[in-house]
């Protein structure tokens, strides 16, 4: 500016302002991109990655991928996030965290997507839904599982990596296919199963005991409290085993009938 | 062409044959304000409708288009809303000056207003020093503002009446000299001759070539100073200042002011029409008696509405494209290059005249 002289400036301002009402001209006639939303709700697209709400999506058999870690709930800045979740104990005699409700109070929520990037499951996820206003404040509150729903199950685990008393009894009630006609005996091959188990656990155990009263009694001769203790341990260890025996029978009788 | 005046003597010597003429004269300004505070309420609701909607399309959107067939009682309820909200009265002000301001201001844009001539014999003010009385009402409206800055007892009022103040004064010299200019050819300061005038022998923007056209931009630039618009709203800046010298008048009071705004703008491009365009002047092109003819069936406020919102396109078009520019800037437009520039325009037009190189 300061270089120019006072007509090279006259000229030079008319003219870039005569390029600014080009552009306005031309801006008058190209097509208007205002949404008119209520009326085009069915075409109007939103894109995919816009975070509209948490969503938690669930497979065709009702089935969501969470696990109730509540990492979610840690993760999330706002106190959006409330995971609700009871201990079950699975068939295996595993102590299980287990997803009662998951509550997501959309009001509170700043859409950092903090909560899907920590999930190690990928179980929620923001969808493009937009439509978010509600009459009460109540109504933002959302439980995002759906009513009888549960987590999807994963595969069971190889055979090896069980004991292998336990395996001859508990396998075939683990795996069964869940059907819902039997429920009752479901229920009673998972508790036999559980009982087989527990019964084949004390019988390893005792196993366990006698033969290290055996070596012990073994390594001393002389000593024959030692040489008694040998003794007892070992029928109880047989008794033991004996009860597996049967538990596991009765519980692969049980998981016969469920089939 | 259909003159007006015979409506009106026709309704002045029925009126004076029923009653006595101190009553006649009473009744009569009686309608005829009636008729120019509806007209400019009308006008008022038009133009800022078009704005909206013209302000919508330069930037790629709608506009108002929810209320009514594309949004048009949009404004009569904006209109409703604004006549029914509270008057705020605040403490620590100067209530006199505070109720005073919008008046005055409003006052001087309905009297400019009066001014306009609408048709041939249409024409509420009208005599010999017409184009002077129309300046010097029209400066009134800044004693309002000033006014309406200093007795609101508040910083960003009292900013935006002295930019205001500083700002339409100075573009004040700008209008009066290209007014000078325009009556260098025309030879006269009443309206009605002017386009008696333009009507005979063609509009002055082609009359007075190419220094007549100049003085037409120039007083587009100038005018849209005047009304506080376009890239010279700092008086009102609402980024800067809230709202200006408005910012603490609430209710119809703040409403005088939005009308009196809508309502220059309009004023601004009638005078534009008027005296360059020739008012209710139809398009007549000198040979073409056919062509002239279809032109003079067309009446004459069509002309001259038509008219005005050619200007009032290009001025739109103008405040919708220049961003707002700072006060020093705003002083060196008009005093380092309109001025110089109408004084120039001034001398050439004397001299086109007095050399009869005018058409």
């Amino acid at each position: 500016m300061a270089n120019t002289s006072y007509f090279a400036g006259l000229i030079g301002g008319i003219k870039s302002l005569c390029t600014g009402l080009g552009v306005t001209f031309r801006e008058l006639w190209t097509p208007k991109i205002t949404e008119r939303y209520p009326e085009n709700r069915k075409e109007n697209h939103i894109p995919e990655r816009f975070r509209g709400t948490l969503v938690m999506p669930h497979n065709e058999n009702n089935e969501h991928k969470c696990i109730g870690c509540g990492i979610c709930q840690m993760q999330c800045p706002n106190g959006t996030i409330k995971v609700e979740t009871k201990m079950v104990e699975t068939a295996d005699g595993k102590k299980k965290k287990q997803l009662v409700r998951y509550v997501y109070d959309h009001g509170c929520c700043m859409y950092c997507m903090l909560c899907t990037r920590a999930c190690p499951q990928g179980a929620i996820e923001f969808s493009p839904e937009y439509e978010g206003a509600v009459f009460a404040r109540e109504s933002l509150f959302k439980v995002l599982n759906q009513p009888g729903s549960k987590c999807v199950e994963k595969p069971a685990r190889p055979a090896a990596a069980k004991p292998a008393a336990a395996t001859e009894g508990a396998k075939p009630a683990v795996a069964q296919p869940q059907t819902a006609d039997a429920d009752a005996a479901k229920a009673k091959a998972e508790k036999m199963a559980a009982a087989a188990k527990k019964a084949a656990e004390n019988a390893a155990a005792a196993r366990a005991a006698a033969n290290e009263a055996k070596a012990a009694a073994e390594a001393n001769a002389a000593d024959t409290a030692l040489q008694e203790a040998w003794k007892e341990a070992e029928a109880k260890a047989l008794k033991l085993e004996t009860a597996a025996k049967n538990f596991a029978q009765k519980a692969a009788e049980a998981a016969a009938d469920v089939k | 062409m259909f003159d007006f005046s015979v409506f009106t003597s026709w309704l002045d010597a029925a009126l004076l044959s029923v009653m006595p003429g101190w009553l006649t004269i009473l009744v009569e300004c009686v309608l005829v304000a009636l008729g120019i505070i509806t007209l400019y309420a009308i006008f008022a609701m038009v133009m800022i409708y078009v704005e909206r909607k013209f302000c919508a399309f330069v930037q790629c959107r709608l506009g108002p288009d929810r209320v009514g067939p594309w949004g048009t009682i949009q404004v009569v309820c904006d209109v409703l809303k604004m006549l029914t909200k509270e008057i705020v009265s605040l403490r620590k002000t100067d209530r006199f000056l505070h109720a005073l301001a919008p008046f005055l201001v409003v006052t001087a844009s309905m009297t400019t207003f009066a001014c306009l001539p609408w048709n041939k014999g249409a024409q509420i003010l009208d005599f010999n020093v017409g184009v002077f009385f129309f300046l010097a009402i029209g400066s009134i409206g800044v004693v309002g503002i000033l006014l309406a800055g200093w007795s609101a007892n508040n910083k960003y009022s009292l900013i935006g009446a002295m930019r205001a103040g500083a700002q339409i004064i100075s573009y004040e010299l700008s209008i009066g000299m290209v007014m000078l200019t325009m009556i260098c050819l025309t030879g006269t300061m009443s309206f009605s001759e002017i386009c008696q005038n333009q009507a005979e022998g063609g509009w002055y923007i082609f009359r007075g070539h190419f220094v007549a056209l100049a003085a037409f931009i120039v007083y587009l630039i100038a005018g849209n100073a005047e009304c506080n618009r376009g890239p010279f709203d700092l008086p009102e800046s609402e980024s800067e200042l809230t709202a200006g010298y408005h910012t603490e008048y609430s209710g119809m009071d703040f409403g005088f002011y939005y009308l009196a705004e809508y309502l220059n703008l309009f004023i601004c491009a009638g005078m534009a029409s008027t005296i360059f365009l020739g008012g209710w002047a139809p398009f007549v092109i000198p040979g073409l008696d056919g062509f002239n003819e279809v032109m003079a069936i067309i009446p004459g406020f069509v002309w001259f509405l038509v008219k005005v919102f050619f200007v009032l396109f290009l001025l739109l078009w103008e405040r919708w494209t220049f961003p707002r520019l700072r006060i020093d800037q705003i002083l060196t437009l008009e005093w380092k290059y309109l001025i110089p520039i109408s004084m120039l325009l001034l001398v050439l037009m004397a001299l086109c005249v007095s050399l009869g190189l005018t058409f």
